[in-house]
């Protein structure tokens, strides 16, 4: 996916005045970053979920776990339970800040893990080359001949739910992507003269690695590994969904949906409200993305 | 040109070996013994023998594999633990069911993703194509199955305007092209399509801004050609890059459908796998994601094949 950055295109401000060109690339994406008016917005957003999530116990107006058969599909905008109460009388507004914490948890985690094992082998296959890269990368064209979901759902499905497993199948399905991205930069890198150079003074393997392949690849794999978070919390809440990631009664948003998706004709509100937030935590970790692409888009 | 399609469809076989390995592998990550389902409770020691002899499961495993794919190349993909019917005579009524959903979910999101990557890419930079750019980076954060209920929310319940889920009172076997019939793939293929509508239209809307910024745009124009001459040239330029957006699309419906499937309760694949998984039918598992991620894999030749026959400066030898 070349996505060019489209959503805060326009937006980044012209640099003012006469800046340090030594200023490093780092510091430069991060002022552009907190100039885009629009990604800061959704970095807010972001914030408060996730401050929610972890002070979850302090904020949540009432247990998560308990239930009541007399409270039973309380429509939300009551005085007391404000987003009303699920199909077992638990409060939805305690549950969705609580179920902050492992939808965020299940999401980010294999995008994290798969970003450490995808650039390590694309870095790898990209640098060695030969007979390595043919085996690395033949490996991940399999994986990569299976469409996402199907993936996700066919490892889950056959080890069973859970939290460990739902971020393994995701952590697999992420890993070819991040590793075809890595791959196809670090071959440019080795290529390049200045790390010709660097081995013609003799520099270890290992030396160039770490002081020249990894920052140039960083920034490609980072930059794609962003756009993943959104994907990643979607499928993971989609896995939950399907009855195959998180186990009743912890509260996830997908989860809950799904619980809830019998209530659809009696209390349709209710039964829709989860997953709104699935949709604001995608839609604002992909702005976000989209604005750290503009932000590192030097042309701009 | 030639050379190119055969070298492709020979560098398939290897990715094809590679995918059936992984299916066969599936059934052996498994917790438990994948037989644990069809051996009764209490089984003496030589029924369990006599159960796993006669599954081929006592071989070591590169023989078990040679035998399964051996059967599978002749279209045994074995027998349905919870039905006893062949795989095979499940899967493919089933595939035909995605297949038409996938289709509709084509022609919606393709449609809505060039109309509008065209139209943004034509105005980049202007206030409509940040209203375009934002919608369509609604289509691709939002949870699909999450719109499936909500659709059925606004459409089903309280319209009553559409059915909310299944196929028909015939199922798929009367499904035809009458209201009848396509009122039921309404909302699903709707659904389906958002995701590769927003992709579609971000990636369209790059290519077509990025044409426009060509030279010989400026040459077009300046020779006096009327607007739609320039648009042929435009769409002609970034038709490939287009295609292979559109290609990878298409195949990442049919494991997208999974989803949507369960929210319509829509008899196909993803039922299929759905129920094979909370019932532990294995071979059913087995043949329903083998069989998928085989039409992937052709896809994903044909696109690519596609893809070098509109534009002849690809050149792969």
């Amino acid at each position: 996916m070349s996505q060019t950055s489209l959503a805060t295109a326009g937006s980044v401000a012209p640099v003012k005045g006469k800046r340090p060109v030594t200023r490093s690339f780092w510091r430069n994406v991060l002022r552009r970053l907190l100039q885009d008016r629009f990604t800061m917005v959704c970095f807010g957003v972001l914030m408060l979920i996730i401050l929610a999530a972890i002070f979850a116990p302090l904020i949540a107006p009432h247990d998560p776990y308990r239930t009541s058969m007399a409270r039973r599909l309380i429509a939300p905008g009551d005085a007391r339970y404000w987003l009303g109460t699920d199909e077992l009388g638990r409060d939805l507004l305690s549950r969705l800040i609580y179920g902050g914490r492992l939808s965020l948890f299940t999401g980010f985690t294999p995008v994290l893990l798969a970003t450490l094992i995808g650039g390590a082998l694309g870095i790898i296959a990209g640098y060695v080359g030969g007979a390595v890269n043919m085996l690395i990368m033949r490996v991940i064209d399999v994986f990569y001949a299976f469409p996402s979901v199907l993936l996700a759902v066919a490892i889950s499905g056959v080890l069973g739910a859970g939290i460990g497993n739902t971020i393994l199948s995701l952590t697999l399905v992420f890993i070819p992507p991040v590793a075809r991205v890595a791959e196809s930069v670090a071959t440019q890198m080795r290529a390049q003269d200045f790390v010709e150079a660097a081995r013609a003074t003799g520099a270890a393997n290992w030396r160039i690695v770490t002081a020249h392949v990894v920052p140039n690849v960083t920034g490609p794999i980072l930059s794609y590994a962003s756009s993943l978070i959104s994907v990643s919390i979607v499928l993971a809440s989609g896995l939950s969904f399907l009855g195959l990631g998180i186990t009743p009664p912890e509260p996830e948003w997908g989860l809950m949906l799904n619980t809830l998706r019998q209530a659809i004709y009696v209390a349709p509100l209710n039964a829709v409200i989860p997953g709104a937030m699935i949709f604001i935590t995608s839609m604002c970790f992909n702005l976000m993305s989209d604005g750290l692409r503009s932000a590192m888009d030097v042309k701009q | 040109m030639l050379v190119y399609v055969l070298r492709r469809m020979l560098y398939t076989v290897p990715i094809a070996i590679g995918v059936s390995l992984v299916c066969f592998a599936l059934i052996h990550l498994a917790p438990g013994d994948p037989l644990s389902s069809i051996i009764p409770e209490g089984a003496s020691p030589e029924t369990v023998a006599q159960i796993r002899t006669a599954y081929g499961f006592d071989r070591p495993l590169p023989v078990q594999y040679l035998k399964w794919l051996g059967h599978v190349v002749t279209g045994d993909f074995g027998t349905s633990i919870m039905t006893r019917r062949p795989v095979l005579s499940e899967v493919l009524p089933a595939i035909a069911n995605t297949l038409t959903l996938a289709a509709a979910a084509v022609i919606f999101g393709f449609l809505l993703g060039c109309i509008f990557g065209v139209v943004s890419g034509y105005v980049a930079g202007t206030p409509t194509d940040r209203a375009v750019t934002a919608v369509s980076i609604t289509g691709v954060s939002i949870p699909h199955y999450w719109l499936g209920m909500v659709l059925i929310v606004i459409f089903a319940v309280n319209l009553n305007l559409l059915p909310a889920t299944g196929m028909g009172e015939g199922g798929s076997g009367s499904f035809g092209f009458g209201w009848d019939s396509l009122q039921y793939l309404i909302l699903p293929a709707l659904t389906l399509s958002v995701i590769p509508a927003g992709i579609i239209a971000r990636s369209v809307r790059g290519t077509v801004a990025e044409v426009r910024k060509q030279d010989y745009m400026q040459t077009l124009y300046a020779k006096g050609l009327p607007g739609r001459r320039v648009f042929v040239h435009v769409v002609k330029n970034a038709l490939p890059a287009v295609l292979a957006v559109m290609g990878l699309q298409l195949a990442q419906l049919l494991g997208g459908s999974i989803l949507v499937e369960t929210v319509f309760s829509w008899p196909g694949t993803g039922f299929l796998l759905n129920n094979a998984i909370f019932t532990r039918d294995l071979p059913m598992l087995q043949g329903t994601i083998l069989v998928l991620a085989m039409f992937f894999v052709l896809i994903n030749l044909l696109v690519d094949i596609l893809q070098t026959a509109v534009d002849p400066r690809i050149k792969r030898a």
